[in-house]
């Protein structure tokens, strides 16, 4: 079980890594991308919207600490 | 040869390279303090570790359909990307310190020395610091190269970029006898960064349906953009005053 979770633990860190909402807001980002897709819709503009935001916020938040 | 294969080449060629610079710069810190032999074995059972983990891997991702391979795989290496570019961005604003071989190396080193004297038989620590160097910097590669090459259906190009980068630095290695400080290892980073981002974001992308003007060439317009909004994230936060040159050097991967 103890081994089990270190292998998750470290699959986590490897593709996550330290900022686990970049991960969870470009999941959701993709889940709404494929069902604006099914309803016809070419939202090929949302993910690049999405990964602008989350990236930038993601470093404002870190650099704003380490002022 | 189209140009998103070049692109592929080119990407997995360069990270690839990246990682095992990574990679050496452990060996050759183990290898040279304490045990050639053991530390080639641990690099040795690293590669056939990897090829299980391959072997497990290759076949599952490219059974997958194409389009949930595409918002699947695609998803994974966007979101692995970010972290790439992120960190290149912290890097090359001052933010985060700037990756050095040479003082990896003397940590790694000196770690080494610290660990007390090998013996004629096994020497456990050069065989785990070997291998688990070597493993997790190898993992990297795969991903990456499997990532790549699944989407594109040409798993045996992408693996074929990766393991010449591998040569190549191992050839540097041995010639060298040092770690490869001279490789512009930050610059290349920040490369990875925007390609595994670019790709992550078309596949994703086509995963799901989003319906890229263009098709295949808005990857001509993406990598670009992509690396201009880096580039321009790190002015801003150059010119913001965030500037924290470091003077310790970073001793971890990554």
């Amino acid at each position: 079980m103890r081994r089990v979770r270190a292998v998750l633990r470290f699959a986590w860190e490897f593709v996550v890594g330290d900022d686990w909402r970049i991960a969870a807001t470009v999941a959701a980002a993709i889940g709404v991308t494929a069902l604006l897709g099914d309803d016809g819709v070419r939202a090929w503009w949302l993910l690049p919207i999405v990964v602008i935001v989350v990236l930038t916020t993601s470093i404002w938040t870190l650099a704003r600490t380490r002022r | 040869m189209t140009g998103t294969d070049v692109g592929l080449v080119v990407s997995v060629f360069i990270a690839c390279a990246v990682e095992a610079v990574e990679a050496l710069t452990i060996v050759l810190a183990v290898g040279t303090t304490r045990s050639w032999r053991w530390a080639l074995t641990g690099v040795g059972a690293a590669v056939i570790a990897l090829g299980l983990v391959t072997a497990a891997l290759g076949p599952a991702l490219t059974a997958l359909p194409l389009n949930l391979l595409r918002t699947v795989v695609g998803g994974l290496l966007l979101i692995f990307g970010l972290q790439w570019l992120r960190k290149a961005i912290l890097r090359a604003s001052g933010l985060k310190a700037q990756h050095d071989e040479e003082a990896i190396f003397a940590e790694q080193a000196e770690a080494a020395r610290r660990s007390g004297v090998a013996g004629d038989g096994f020497d456990g620590y050069a065989f785990g610091v070997a291998f688990k160097g070597s493993f997790l910097e190898g993992l990297e590669v795969i991903f990456i190269a499997l990532t790549f090459g699944a989407n594109r259906h040409d798993v045996p190009l992408a693996a074929l970029a990766a393991v010449a980068a591998v040569l190549v630095v191992a050839l540097a290695g041995v010639v060298v006898h040092a770690p490869l400080a001279r490789v512009p290892e930050n610059a290349m980073k920040f490369v990875v960064g925007v390609m595994l981002t670019s790709f992550g974001l078309f596949w994703a992308g086509e995963g799901a349906h989003a319906g890229w003007p263009g098709g295949d060439t808005a990857l001509l317009a993406i990598i670009p953009l992509t690396a201009l909004f880096a580039l321009g994230m790190v002015a801003v936060l150059r010119r913001g005053g965030n500037l924290e040159q470091s003077p310790n050097r970073e001793i971890a991967s990554a």
